[in-house]
């Protein structure tokens, strides 16, 4: 394996479906990212922007008949893509392991939370019934899940959501990824239990480090937990960068759009907060030039051409404001 | 606990004096049901038509039979039968019953076996080719009257290809109690077995499939891939496990209903002497203890098995367990 390559390069990542009439529709479109150790990057996006779709392709789980993967996605340099089956599975749930947005329908209903973190540990370890147990119920306590040694013994509808998701995690991490891919992991739960789920994804990477590729809609978790942050829109990356370079100069007219939409976390909250008006696009109606571009107040001509990934400082940005010398402003500071 | 099980019993006895007073009720607004000229034969005299009519209680008011019979029925358990020189009946379902039980249990054996399988490997095969075959198949077999079915097994087995080695241990049609040899019990009834089998492994293969890729939907089944499970592992843990409830309860009533004389064609074409040829003539006799007696069988059976299935749905599903 290769020693110097990145623990996770996406790149080019195209997911084609099938729509129906020997027609076909891309869902995400050349998509590229990459992820380091110990890193946490956030992957933030409107609801149908592709969030999900491009990390079930990482997974390899997009099951749906006659789907197309291109590109390539490279886990420690070794191509995942076209990766037959049981390599594939060896390193599902052992090296990259994914927690799901809706921790009440991702458990299986008829068996214990224990029994199911038993049933991952020993799908990729030697271990006997008893020593699988030990392991889950310590991991269960690592978690943060009170009288774990009981909560092994619970059927997941007997379980609260942030207990749950709390389990989830555990059975994430049960055989030690290196990769997390946590996918809305706080959606369904109450803020206080979303802030639990945030600190302890964070030690995670301090304890273990593990990293994690962290989807969510809401850029206030970005700002708290993300080191760097990747913004799809419409099934294409507007902008890439360090979490606090992109907070403090957004690049793309759609970042600063989504970072208006914050409430400030201190002084007055405003009476409405600012939307961008309209909807992303589905991905079968996509513009050919700029997808943001019908949405966007700074469209003109030139958007008219797809935009492609431009460096600026240690951002990237597929929007054409930079190189015409009409960068967006600076934001006053979000004292996080 | 103990009050789970008072509460089962209570709704039982409730369930068979509802069933038994509908049933009598019924015989006896039943035009040409009288039962005393059926006693007395066609040519007795008003005589004796009295005597009998006074000696079986048919002179009595409606209810006072009714308890009567009830009596004698669950009680003494001396019912005898209106017709057939007043067979007691009580020993006569007694007798029926183990026959159709070795009738409906090993089909059910054969059924949920095989169903199970067709269903899990079409869900697994989603599409293809193999999955059509299965499912034109289990329409095939939903299609083919049980009668017909049969009476073909009949032709080929006992006379067309008797000879042949594939049939000739094909023993003449009848049965044979378990206490004669397990061999012998088992060799009269796989024929009827199958036969009987073919409807509901159809039903259930087609059931359980639909069940199996309603499931694979599931974001359980979506976390169960990511754990880096075998595909079989998932279908089968995850995904037949959480669809084995529904399988269940459409077991419960269908073995119950079979129990209960269900089973009649199968009885009738296969010479097997069971419960639903015992209810089949008391019908057509219109003769009302081996009514009653056969249709209290079935509604005893239906309630236990219904029990049995709550029993099971606890076992399968920890939600129900909870009281949710
Ligand atoms: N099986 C499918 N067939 C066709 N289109 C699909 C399918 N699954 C998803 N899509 C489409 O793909 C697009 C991206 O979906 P995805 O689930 O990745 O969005 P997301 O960014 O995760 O959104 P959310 O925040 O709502 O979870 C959506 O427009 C969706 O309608
Ligand atoms: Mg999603």
């Amino acid at each position: 394996m290769d020693a110097d390559a990145p623990l996770l390069a996406v790149d080019n990542l195209t997911i084609t479906l099938p729509a129906g009439r020997g027609r076909t529709v891309d869902i995400v479109e050349n998509v590229s990212f990459r992820l380091d150790g110990a890193e946490i990057m956030g992957l933030v996006g409107e609801s149908g922007s592709g969030k999900s779709m491009s990390a079930l392709a990482i997974m390899g789980l997009i099951d749906a008949p006659g789907a197309r993967i291109a590109g390539s996605i490279r886990f420690r340099g070794r191509e995942l893509i076209g990766l037959d089956r049981r390599a594939l599975r060896a390193l599902r749930g052992a090296e990259i392991a994914m927690i799901f947005q809706d921790p009440m329908t991702a458990l299986t209903p008829v068996h214990t939370v224990g029994w199911q973190i038993d049933e991952q540990l020993r799908a990729h370890q030697p271990l006997s019934r008893a020593g699988a147990r030990a392991r889950t119920v310590e991991l269960l306590g690592e978690m943060g899940v009170p009288d774990p040694r009981r909560a092994a013994d619970r059927y997941p509808h007997q379980l609260s959501g942030g207990l749950r998701q709390r389990a989830m995690i555990a059975m994430a991490l049960s055989c030690n990824p290196s990769l997390l891919i946590a996918d809305e992991p706080t959606t369904a739960l109450d803020v206080t239990v979303q802030a639990q789920i945030l600190d302890l994804l964070r030690r995670l990477r301090q304890d273990f480090g593990s990293s994690i590729l962290l989807i969510t809609h809401d850029m206030g978790v970005v700002a708290e937990t993300c080191d760097r942050t990747t913004v799809l829109y419409s099934g294409n990356v507007a902008e890439h960068g360090p979490t606090d370079a992109l907070f403090r100069q957004p690049a793309h007219p759609y970042t600063a759009a989504l970072l208006d939409s914050i409430p400030p976390l201190r002084g007055t909250r405003p009476r409405r907060l600012p939307s961008i008006p309209g909807a992303p696009p589905a991905p079968s109606a996509r513009p050919p030039g700029c997808p943001f571009q019908p949405r966007c107040a700074y469209g003109h001509v030139a958007c008219e051409t797809r935009p492609s990934l431009l460096p600026i400082g240690a951002q990237q940005v597929a929007c054409v404001l930079p190189a015409e010398g009409r960068a967006l402003p600076p934001r006053a500071v979000l004292s996080a | 606990m103990i009050g789970a099980v008072l509460r089962r019993l209570g709704q039982t006895v409730l369930v068979l004096f509802g069933i038994s007073v509908l049933v009598f009720l019924v015989f006896f607004a039943t035009p040409g049901a009288d039962p005393t000229a059926r006693i007395a034969g066609r040519n007795a005299s008003p005589e004796t038509v009295a005597a009998i009519r006074h000696q079986y209680g048919f002179d009595r008011p409606l209810p006072i039979q009714y308890l009567h019979l009830m009596d004698r029925l669950f009680i003494t358990r001396d019912l005898a039968s209106y017709v057939d020189h007043g067979e007691k009946v009580v020993p006569e379902v007694a007798r029926a019953a183990p026959v159709t039980l070795s009738l409906v249990g090993g089909a059910a054996v054969i059924w949920v076996t095989v169903s199970i399988l067709i269903g899990t490997i079409a869900a697994a095969a989603r599409g293809s080719v193999l999955d059509r075959a299965l499912m034109m198949a289990g329409l095939v077999g939903i299609s083919i009257p049980v009668f017909w079915l049969g009476e073909v097994a009949n032709l080929i087995t006992q006379s067309r290809f008797h000879t042949s080695w594939m049939f000739s241990w094909v023993p003449p049609l009848g049965y044979v109690p378990l206490q004669d040899g397990l061999w012998a019990w088992a060799s009269h009834l796989i024929i009827p077995w199958c036969t009987l089998a073919v409807l509901f492994i159809g039903l259930y293969g087609r059931v359980l499939r639909a069940d199996l890729v309603a499931a694979s939907g599931e974001d359980f089944m979506r976390t169960a891939r990511a754990k880096g499970l075998s595909e079989t592992r998932v279908m089968l843990f995850h995904g037949l496990r959480t669809s084995l409830i529904t399988f269940v309860s459409l077991f419960g009533l269908d073995f119950a209903q079979l129990v209960g004389g269900g089973a009649l064609l199968t009885e009738v074409v296969f010479g097997l002497g069971g419960v639903g040829r015992l209810t089949y003539q008391g019908l057509v006799n219109l003769d009302l203890p081996l009514i009653m007696a056969t249709v209290m069988y079935s509604a005893v059976f239906v309630v236990v098995a219904n029990a049995v299935v709550d029993l099971f749905y606890l076992l399968l599903d920890p939600r129900v367990r909870d009281g949710r």
